[in-house]
């Protein structure tokens, strides 16, 4: 089994801000990590290359910086990893960012699975799974909280939604999207990062992938923020009630009464 | 679908599309919040409403009835279409956008919505927006003015696709719970519909789906409470939770949880509010040790009316509440279920 794992590197906590000219997220001088849903897209990965053995590549596409999160998956054992790095790729928007992607998969050759995290948590769109399936026309399932290989090498996922979930068998080539139920990852061990240390994380740009320009990048993007502005605020009454349990609990009922939120 | 630079291309693109949610031809009621904002988008632009009807229907007059703002209802009605097929669903629409070339494409942000959207978004060329809050559109231009919460509901982010057509959003289930139910507006009007088929569409992209699992359900009581009691890591320990649940019952309301609860194991994800959660619009959230940080709010500041119970006065979900209370959530909340009881035995 030859499996892709698409990794994001994303701001840590709340420090992101964003880019008056390109209204988009600023990445200098912002610690990064490994967008968390992500962690669990590439334990599953591990997971399954070592009951079905095969290749397992992290791909992530990013500023150079963007390395550290390689080479941190590289610690966990993947035997590849690839940094997509191009100016032209700047900007780029989740159809842009899908595309770019599918291409890099297809230039891998091959691949059998791509797991993805469900979404990332800056931009909040799990759209770029999705949209990696259908440029490269395979199959998906999304939002997947189980997958099994049974023994006669079928996969099986459980997928979830609103109000349960259901069970498919995975056809391949797959695009998958996984959610935090799906496992716990793995720790990284010092054996770990020192065999990473000896390993190259190979960087490809537009050419290397063939993508092409005008489908990449600002301009490559059907979609553009056109204006960021502030939530308003909340408009509210303020009442206040003090004094011990007795009376204010008393006092919310006569509210949640007199509003006829109860009777 | 293709770059629309010029004016007269995008000309071609015409009314607005919302795709409606269905389950075993059920309609579900999501459908109506994003019904309901397409219908206005539909009239500032003068142009038409069209419901997308894709499952395995069971009755279509009682769509007719259902979706009674819309001006067309285009149904693809096949027994096949049961469980979630994200291939054929989006390769049927992709082909209906292709033949019909509506302006703008409207999905729930719903498990499906969110997956079948960006499928179709990519096979048709077009700009998707995720999981709007807020749409409007140019009576104009017709360019649709998407607006999200980004960066953990610090900034809304308004986003456009000027120069594609069609453009298509996913819009947050809860925050546009304005439905039409006002039917006088619409009489004597009735929905035209329009048949199509999936006979063109290789079975071989059906899913295999082995079995379904529809037990938990519990978003969905959220989601249509009017009455919302919410516990944080201010409850001190999952067991408390038992006595919003009494309150809850007592008074038909539903639990929910911040994610302090959540990730101290007390509760399920599911009961999850915020960002990373579900989204609220009931009438009453009664917010139970919840300090209130953004990523909370965003979740649940447009509900009618709040009320924060917190030890802290301080804490800023007391700062935005129309009612704060300060006291120890549990104790509260056990009395007020004490005067509950009492009052029911007064009758
Ligand atoms: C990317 C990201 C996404 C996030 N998404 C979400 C999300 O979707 N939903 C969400 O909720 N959070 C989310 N968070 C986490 C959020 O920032 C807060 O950490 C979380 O909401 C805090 O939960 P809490 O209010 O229960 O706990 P705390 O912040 O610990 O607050 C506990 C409160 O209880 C009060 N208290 C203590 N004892 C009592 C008592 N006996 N009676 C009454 N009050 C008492 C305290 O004064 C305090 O105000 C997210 C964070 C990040 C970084
Ligand atoms: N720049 C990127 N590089 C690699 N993978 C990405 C990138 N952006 C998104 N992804 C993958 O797509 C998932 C969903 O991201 P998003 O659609 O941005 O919410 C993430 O969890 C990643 O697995």
């Amino acid at each position: 089994m030859k499996i892709v794992v698409c990794i994001k590197q994303v701001p840590a906590g709340n420090s992101a801000s964003i880019d008056p000219e390109t209204k988009r997220l600023k990445r200098e001088g912002v610690e990064s990590v490994i967008n968390p849903y992500d962690s669990y897209a590439l334990e599953e990965g591990l997971i399954l290359r070592e009951k079905l053995g095969g290749e397992l590549i992290v791909l992530s596409m990013g500023p150079l910086k963007a390395e550290k999160i390689l080479r941190d998956s590289l610690a966990l054992s993947a035997d590849r990893a690839i940094l997509l790095n191009d100016r032209s790729f700047a900007g780029s928007d989740t159809w842009a960012t899908s595309y770019i992607l599918s291409k890099a998969v297809e230039k891998i050759g091959g691949v059998n699975l791509v797991i993805c995290g469900k979404q990332a948590i800056d931009g909040d769109t799990a759209q770029v799974g999705p949209g990696i399936a259908a440029h490269l026309n395979w199959r998906q399932a999304t939002y997947v909280s189980n997958l099994e290989a049974e023994e006669d090498g079928r996969l099986i996922a459980e997928r979830m939604d609103e109000k349960g979930s259901d069970r498919i068998v995975l056809e391949t080539p797959s695009v998958i999207t996984v959610v935090k139920d799906i496992n716990n990852p793995r720790l990284k061990t010092i054996k770990g990062i020192l065999e990473a240390r000896k390993k190259d994380i190979e960087i490809w740009n537009s050419e290397s992938i063939g993508s092409d320009p005008d489908l990449t990048g600002l301009d490559g993007s059907p979609t553009r923020v056109v204006k960021t502005s502030l939530p308003p605020a909340r408009e509210s009454m303020v009442l206040k009630f003090e004094g011990d349990a007795v009376y204010v609990s008393g006092k919310i009922i006569d509210f949640l009464k007199e509003k006829e939120i109860i009777r | 679908m293709l770059k629309a630079d010029s004016g007269k291309l995008k000309a071609d693109f015409r009314n607005i599309w919302v795709v409606a949610e269905l389950e075993n031809g059920e309609v579900n009621p999501v459908s109506h919040e994003t019904g309901g904002r397409g219908r206005g988008l539909a009239d500032t632009r003068s142009s038409e409403l069209w419901i997308i009807a894709a499952g395995n229907l069971k009755n279509i007059d009682d769509l007719a009835d259902e979706f009674f703002y819309a001006d067309r209802i285009l149904i693809i009605n096949d027994e096949r279409l049961t469980g979630f097929n994200d291939e054929t669903e989006s390769e049927l629409i992709r082909r209906l956008i292709e033949k019909y070339r509506p302006e703008t494409v409207i999905y729930s942000a719903t498990a499906r919505g969110r997956s079948i959207a960006p499928r179709i978004a990519v096979l048709s060329d077009a700009g998707l927006t995720a999981d709007c809050t807020s749409l409007d559109i140019e009576d104009t231009t017709g360019n649709l003015l998407q607006t999200r919460p980004a960066f953990g509901g610090n900034i809304l982010a308004t986003i456009k696709s000027e120069n594609h057509r069609p453009q298509m959003a996913t819009v947050r289930p809860g925050v546009m719970k304005n439905h039409i139910r006002d039917r006088k507006d619409y009489q004597g009007r009735k929905p035209l519909f329009i048949n199509e088929s999936l006979n063109s569409l290789e079975s071989s992209l059906l899913k295999n789906i082995l079995s379904v699992n529809r037990s938990s359900g519990i978003v969905h009581s959220i989601a249509d409470s009017e009455l919302i009691i919410s516990g944080g890591r201010g409850l001190g320990c999952g067991e408390a939770f038992r006595s919003l649940d009494k309150f809850a019952k007592m008074t038909g309301g539903a639990i929910a949880a911040s994610r302090g609860a959540v990730d101290a194991g007390w509760v399920p994800y599911s009961l999850q509010i915020g960002q990373t959660g579900q989204t609220v619009q009931a009438r009453c959230y009664i917010a139970c040790g919840i300090s209130g940080q953004i990523q909370h709010l965003v979740g649940m500041q447009s509900c009618e009316l709040i009320i924060a119970i917190n030890r802290d006065p301080e804490a800023p979900m007391m700062k935005i509440a129309d009612v704060a209370v300060t006291g120890d959530a549990v104790d509260i909340v056990e009395r007020m279920s004490e005067i509950m009881e009492r009052g029911m035995h007064d009758f």
